[in-house]
């Protein structure tokens, strides 16, 4: 018994040591970062930590009228003190993302108190220093920049705000860009996997069902463009489409379009949804290719000699067996999709983009993470959600990328 | 004993070639008629073409040349769904998406059958093959011999004027393909349908067939009753295949009539012709195991010496194993009831057989 307990605790040893660089690897790589991020999108600890007297001033503050002359003595000091610890600045930021025009505000505000110490009302210096102190949304976007768990990045990435008593708002129309955004990700996500649907599903009937030699030969023809470079492929692709690419140049030559009529193929929706299905068919055909492998012939045989026409025989018997796949290759070419980054960037153009643009954007430009990682997490969210509709529909055990 | 008074030919093979590749002949030119209510089976070894043309009957596959007809009309050119013929599979080829009842309903869906008519169908054939109860269940859940009977009733439920087997019993255990055997001959007795067997059990198609075709290289050897073909084969291929059968090499020297005599090693032998030999033909005879004695009386017209090689008892009879004209491969069956009869591996013995039980078959190759 001892025996036996020492060997299996050595065989779990040793599986685990086998498994540990993977394992620490994806954490350190994968886990971590991911969990870094999904904490980032509602967890912002700067301001609090940043502002811990004023806030706490404020949090006993109505919200109705201007705070009292406490409040703004404690603020005003804060401020002051900061901004000799030159650590104002992201915090100003922080409060400008919620009401524009704080950052000058704070920043202004703290030099001019720290060049002269208000000797009667903090409260009406600071306001003759710059008027915003005089508007309650002022004090209201300072309060909630100092809230350490805050959803705001998830309404913001959802086109919603909220409003001076904290209830949740729609944005106002000209400043709804995520919203839009995410369905068109969504569509042009579901158009491509549709695509690929159906350009995938006759080749890889051919594929299972052609003799070996000939099937090796166009599985072959699949695989070389996915071995080819992403960026080699996409620039192709930006040869063949443009305004004076070969596609349109045919088309004008061959006198099927007028010369002021050559499409515009590339740098809108259009280029990213052919360049995105081409990107992405592999994914689409090899899951197809091998759950239809695994349907016997003898089905669409049986189904013949039963009587059924061809199209009732495709209808009744493959179609239904060749699921599995089609659920699988569908769920592989939109989850890739709709987190697709370079091919959009890349031939996109203004209304070819998607989500992730917005995402790098946050990530690069703006410095915004918490937005950034808030609409990461809806994506995340989003496949999930399909990851588990399709666990109910199909069963995710049944899912398999071979027969 | 099988044998059933066929009425009328229900399907003829008329000079049916097949070829893949345009060189080798897989089926050089078959010619087989199948009469209305019989159950014919085509026997052969894997690769005999015996499948091929089940195939090409079924229309799966299209011959190079020939014809088929179905009650006179010529049908090779008709798609498999037109053929109106049932076939099961021999790995069922059930569909494992739809329940039982629904691989059952689904040949009479798509000809359009009201839903109360498939169901008292569906119905019928699961009682035929004594599956009530079990029309909501999926072909996963049964066992294989479940499964075949399945494929069975699909086969039947829309009643097709002919049902054509291939292999369906050869992925079942022993005990089960017998008690399958059974029920199938029954089911086709009592239904009256035409039914194209193919398999390579000889054993089966003992058991099953009203007629057999006895297939080797793409060609039929002999088409008959299983009585006749055991007891009277036609060539050295059927002597071989159907049945255990002691051949003998040899060369004619002497005919008169219907015997002729036979030059065997050392030693003369009497046989009868199969067909005309002449004298100086090579032959080669073939014996029965079970239709020689030990120690002959008078009335076996050949009687030989022989060394008891070995000795096997199987049950119901002894198996002996002798050399006789050098062969060291020469089977005597000995029923138990009889005894082996006090001898001994290294005996020497005398064994005899009828002239009508030698039969002198032209030699192949």
């Amino acid at each position: 018994m001892a025996i036996t307990l020492k060997r299996w605790n050595r065989q779990a040893l040793g599986a685990a040591l086998l498994v540990a660089p993977l394992a620490i690897f994806v954490a350190v790589t994968f886990v971590a970062p991911l969990a870094t991020m999904l904490v980032r999108s509602v967890y912002q600890p700067a301001v609090a930590e940043a502002l811990p007297e004023t806030l706490a001033a404020l949090a006993e503050w109505d919200g109705g009228s201007l705070p009292d002359e406490e409040t703004f003595r404690i603020a005003g000091a804060e401020f002051v003190a900061l901004n000799e610890r030159r650590a104002l600045g992201s915090v100003a930021t922080r409060v400008n993302r919620l009401e524009s025009g704080m950052r000058s505000t704070l920043l202004g505000t703290a030099r001019s108190l720290a060049a002269e110490t208000p000797s009667a009302s903090w409260r009406e210096t600071m306001i003759a220093a710059d008027a915003d102190w005089g508007a309650i949304k002022s004090w209201l976007a300072i309060r909630r920049a100092g809230e350490v768990i805050t959803p705001r990045y998830y309404l913001n990435a959802l086109d919603l705000d909220r409003g001076g008593a904290g209830e949740i708002v729609v944005q106002p129309e000209d400043r709804r860009i995520y919203v839009s955004l995410l369905l068109r990700t969504l569509a042009i996500s579901i158009a491509i996997t549709g695509i690929c649907l159906l350009l995938a599903y006759p080749l890889a009937w051919l594929l299972a069902h052609a003799r070996p030699r000939r099937a090796g030969l166009l599985l072959l023809l699949v695989l070389v463009p996915f071995w080819t470079s992403l960026l080699v492929r996409t620039t192709s692709w930006i040869v063949l489409l443009q305004n004076q690419g070969v596609i349109n140049d045919l088309l004008v030559t061959l006198g099927i379009l007028a010369e002021q009529q050559r499409l515009a193929l590339i740098y809108n929706m259009t280029g990213t949804i052919i360049a995105m299905v081409h990107v992405l068919l592999p994914f689409m055909i090899l899951p197809l290719y091998s759950i239809m492998r695994a349907i016997p012939e003898r089905h669409m045989q049986a189904a013949a000699s039963l009587g059924a026409s061809h199209w009732q025989a495709l209808r009744r018997v493959y179609w239904p067996q060749s699921l599995p796949g089609v659920a699988a290759g569908s769920l592989l070419v939109f989850i890739l999709s709709i987190g697709y980054y370079i091919t959009p960037a890349l031939v996109g153009g203004r209304t070819g983009q998607l989500i992730s643009s917005m995402i790098a954007y946050h990530m690069e430009q703006s410095l915004n993470w918490g937005l950034a990682a808030a609409l990461g997490g809806i994506l995340l969210l989003l496949v999930g959600t399909l990851f588990f509709i399709y666990d109910r529909l199909v069963g995710v055990d049944r899912m398999r990328l071979s027969g | 004993m099988n044998q059933k008074t066929t009425t009328s030919t229900h399907i003829e093979f008329i000079d049916i070639a097949k070829t893949y590749d345009g060189g080798t002949m897989v089926l050089p030119g078959v010619n087989l008629a199948i009469g209305s209510g019989e159950f014919m089976t085509l026997l052969g070894p894997s690769g005999s073409g015996k499948t091929t043309c089940l195939m090409i009957l079924a229309g799966f596959e299209m011959p190079t040349s020939g014809e088929i007809r179905v009650n006179g009309e010529s049908v090779h050119k008709l798609p498999p769904q037109k053929r109106d013929m049932g076939m099961v599979f021999q790995n069922y080829a059930l569909f494992p998406h739809m329940t039982v009842g629904q691989n059952l309903s689904f040949p009479l869906e798509v000809r359009g059958m009201a839903p109360e008519e498939r169901a008292r169908r569906v119905g019928r054939a699961l009682e035929i093959v004594r599956l009530e109860g079990y029309g909501d269940r999926r072909p996963g859940q049964l066992s294989g011999g479940q499964q075949q009977r399945v494929a069975i009733a699909r086969a039947l439920v829309f009643e097709p004027g002919v049902v054509l087997m291939d292999e369906p019993l050869g992925a079942l255990d022993r005990r089960l393909r017998e008690e399958l055997q059974l029920e199938i001959r029954s089911i086709q007795r009592e239904l009256g349908v035409t039914m194209v067997y193919v398999t390579h059990d000889q054993q089966e198609a003992m058991t099953l067939s009203d007629r057999i075709a006895v297939f080797n290289e793409g060609r039929i050897q002999q088409a008959a009753t299983p009585e006749t073909l055991y007891e009277e084969p036609a060539t050295e291929f059927v002597a071989r295949f159907v049945g255990d059968n002691n051949l003998l090499r040899g060369v004619v020297r002497g005919v008169h009539g219907e015997l002729c005599s036979v030059a065997v090693g050392d030693g003369l032998v009497e046989a009868f012709m199969v067909e005309p030999l002449a004298v100086g033909d090579s032959t080669v005879l073939a014996i029965r195991p079970e239709r020689v004695a030990l120690s002959p009386s008078i009335e076996y017209s050949n009687s030989v010496a022989a060394g008891v090689e070995d000795m096997v008892f199987q049950g119901d009879h002894w198996r002996i194993r002798v050399s006789v004209f050098g062969e060291t491969d020469f089977f005597v069956k000995i029923p138990n009831f009889i005894g082996q009869g006090g001898i001994l591996p290294g005996d020497q013995v005398r064994i005899g057989w009828t002239t009508i039980d030698c039969r002198a078959l032209p030699a192949s190759g």
